[in-house]
């Protein structure tokens, strides 16, 4: 672990030498998880938010460079506070962070005392952005996701009997139960069944029982993977085939080891990013992370893709240069940010003054072990 | 009605791989007088043993549980050999803290080999479900098997402790360990036999217990570890059929209670019922009392 770190330092150190040659650069630090248990997610962001820096140098006509600084908080509140202050010591401008929710929370904290800017392409909770100006997100947030999910439903006639499974232990899954609750009730949604789990549960046969015997046709789960695979798995045991309907945590559930795909045929799911799109951007996206790291990126990558252009264009619009200082960045960024239009891989972006962003997500289908887009 | 009787069954699946699992805690308890924390651990190594040789290798299910049965009787001696021997004569506090530290290690080392991504264990086993009441009530193969491998498990050590000549040896050094090494019995060895026999049992747990609910990570043996330590306890620790009891026990409070109370408060059921238990009756529901002589 101490290598790798010091092989990535090392490498952060010989980008800053060699792109220091060149015109201007912006200097932007990246933070998450690059090891431990929640690295999945860091390690795709910082990949994602690399492949749109080498792009933006790669281009003859840019104002500017983009230089990145890649620090590991390793999933922990404390460690990312360090990261934090290495980042600025290392002389980044603004923050492209952090990647997980707790973490971030920390982080954007401090980062309001001390008038830094920063966007983080993965924290969906609302306490992030919460009464901090100068925090903002790529992804949505649980509430918008929650309420997205039951207009989904409700809108497109799903289904009228929902069952909800929820992990009442987890901040992500509580926030978008919540919302799609009370959006429920105006879509007229009947909720016949509403079990929750732990981080530590391992039997799903009860949860799995009462929605069935509740007659639900639907099953909205918005939780992480791990957990879904077990209620798939529950389900197709006690021969239970309602429509499951899934959020952005059910992204990667084709991916598991071991997980038999055919259990999520017909699982729907909202995502914010859909790797076989038809557009040029995602396609080029795709191939150039398939090329560089051997796999399909998932959302985290494509929202920090799509969070370094923000950064970009805001720096652009704003005539932000390497000589600014990260505190007047920080002003200029805050101002800039809800006028901001982005056509990003992830959608078309809008930012309000709070920090959320406004984006359509899309409804994918899983048929055939892929991803299909629905109407 | 047929509800009831379908979580039921549910909750006597749960049970039996509590049970199982608890019969390692309680063996190891009554003969060396020790808690072997490590014990849930042993399961996941388990899993993870049997998860790659029918992955990986590709061979049958059979030769998966076999695998990890040996794999887990080698590491439980080894552990027994390393980490517990030196310390026969210390402190029951620093044996447990020994016992805590190998939990952490075995979650580790695991992690380090296999990573903290999770990995879904196809079940091993292909036992048919059995449909009752047309259709309404469903008992899964991995029900029955689980079941039906805790029976069996029980009768032969039972028969084991109580007939053969090293299960005599076994609970004469439970009852006397001093005593037992003047007539004789070769201590050390007795207690080397019971974590293999505990360890063996906790790799056929752990294949049981990932063939019925599939995520396999590092973490994968805590709680259902400390389940079963539960149960062990419920029902007298260092009684066989306590463990039995216990573990069946435990299993159905913890299914009814989410079934019928509320699916939140599982887990807090569970543990309630425990110092309820413990209060009334010190020792366990078939634990001996025993009377100090003063």
């Amino acid at each position: 672990m101490k290598k790798l770190l010091v092989v990535a330092l090392a490498l952060a150190l010989a980008l800053t030498a060699s792109f220091a040659m060149a015109e201007d650069t912006i200097k932007i630090g990246v933070i998450g998880p690059m090891t431990g248990p929640a690295a999945v997610y860091g390690v795709a962001v910082a990949n994602g938010a690399k492949i749109a820096a080498d792009e933006i140098n790669a281009n003859p006509d840019a104002a500017f460079d983009i230089v990145i600084d890649v620090q590991d908080d390793e999933h922990d509140p404390e460690k990312g506070i360090n990261a934090y202050n290495a980042t600025l010591d290392n002389g980044s401008q603004m923050i492209l962070g952090t990647v997980t929710t707790a973490p971030c929370i920390a982080v954007s904290a401090q980062a309001f005392e001390d008038r830094i800017f920063m966007l983080t392409p993965s924290a969906s909770s609302a306490d992030v952005t919460a009464n901090k100006d100068n925090a903002f997100q790529v992804c949505f947030t649980d509430p918008a996701m929650g309420t997205a999910a039951a207009k989904r439903i409700g809108e497109t006639k799903l289904g009228t009997k929902v069952a909800i499974i929820y992990n009442n232990a987890d901040v992500y899954s509580t926030g978008i139960y919540q919302a799609f609750i009370a959006e429920a009730e105006t879509q007229g949604l009947d909720i016949v069944s509403t079990t929750t789990f732990t981080d530590d549960t391992t039997d799903f046969s009860v949860q799995v029982t009462e929605a069935k015997n509740a007659g639900a046709d639907i099953v909205f789960l918005p939780i992480y993977y791990t957990p879904a695979s077990q209620i798939l798995t529950e389900a197709n045991r006690q021969e239970y085939a309602p429509l499951f309907f899934g959020v952005d945590g059910m992204d990667g559930i084709l991916s598991v080891e071991g997980f038999d795909t055919s259990l999520a045929e017909g699982v729907m799911m909202l995502t914010p990013f859909y790797s076989g799109a038809d557009n040029e951007q995602t396609k080029n996206f795709v191939a150039k992370y398939q090329e560089l790291y051997g796999e399909v990126p998932n959302q985290f990558a494509a929202n920090a893709y799509d969070g370094i252009y923000a950064l970009y264009q805001a720096c652009l619009n704003t005539g932000i240069t390497a000589d600014t200082t990260p505190e007047e960045a920080c002003e200029l960024l805050i101002a800039e940010f809800p006028k901001l239009q982005i056509e990003g891989i992830t959608g078309a972006m809008t930012w309000t003054e709070s920090g959320e962003v406004s984006k359509t997500p899309l409804a994918v289908v899983i048929k055939d072990g892929q991803y299909e887009v629905v109407e | 009605m047929i509800q009831f009787f379908s979580y039921l069954i549910n909750g006597i699946g749960l049970g039996s791989v509590y049970a199982i699992i608890a019969l390692g805690y309680s063996m190891v308890y009554g003969i060396a007088k020790m808690l072997n924390f490590a014990h849930g651990d042993v399961i996941m190594v388990g899993a993870y043993i049997a998860f790659c040789v029918t992955q990986y290798v590709g061979l049958p299910p059979l030769a998966g549980v076999l695998a990890a049965v040996i794999v887990c009787t080698a590491l439980g001696i080894t552990i027994e050999r390393l980490a517990y021997k030196p310390l026969r004569q210390a402190t029951s506090l620093a044996v447990l803290i020994t016992a805590i530290g190998m939990s952490y290690l075995l979650q580790n080392v695991a992690q380090l080999i296999w990573t903290a991504n999770p990995k879904n264990f196809p079940s091993l086993v292909s036992f048919p479900s059995l449909s009752l009441f047309g259709g309404q009530m469903l008992i899964t193969g991995e029900t029955l098997v689980t079941v039906l491998a805790n029976v069996v498990i029980m009768v032969s050590l039972t028969l084991f402790i109580n007939k053969t000549k090293m299960g005599k040896a076994m609970r004469g050094v439970s009852e006397d360990r001093g005593a037992a090494e003047l007539m004789g019995i070769n201590v050390n060895s007795t207690i080397s036999l019971t974590f293999a026999i505990g360890s063996a049992l906790a790799a056929i747990a752990g294949v049981l217990l990932c063939s019925t609910y599939p995520v396999l990570m590092p973490t994968t043996g805590s709680m259902p570890g400390i389940k079963a330590f539960t149960a062990a306890v419920f029902g007298g620790i260092g009684s066989i059929p306590g463990a039995l009891l216990g573990g069946l026990l435990l299993g159905v409070i913890e299914i009814l209670g989410k079934a019928y109370v509320s699916t939140e408060l599982g887990d807090a059921i569970v543990f309630g019922v425990l110092i309820v238990v413990l209060l009334v009756r010190p020792t366990g529901l078939l634990g001996k009392q025993v009377h100090e002589k003063v």
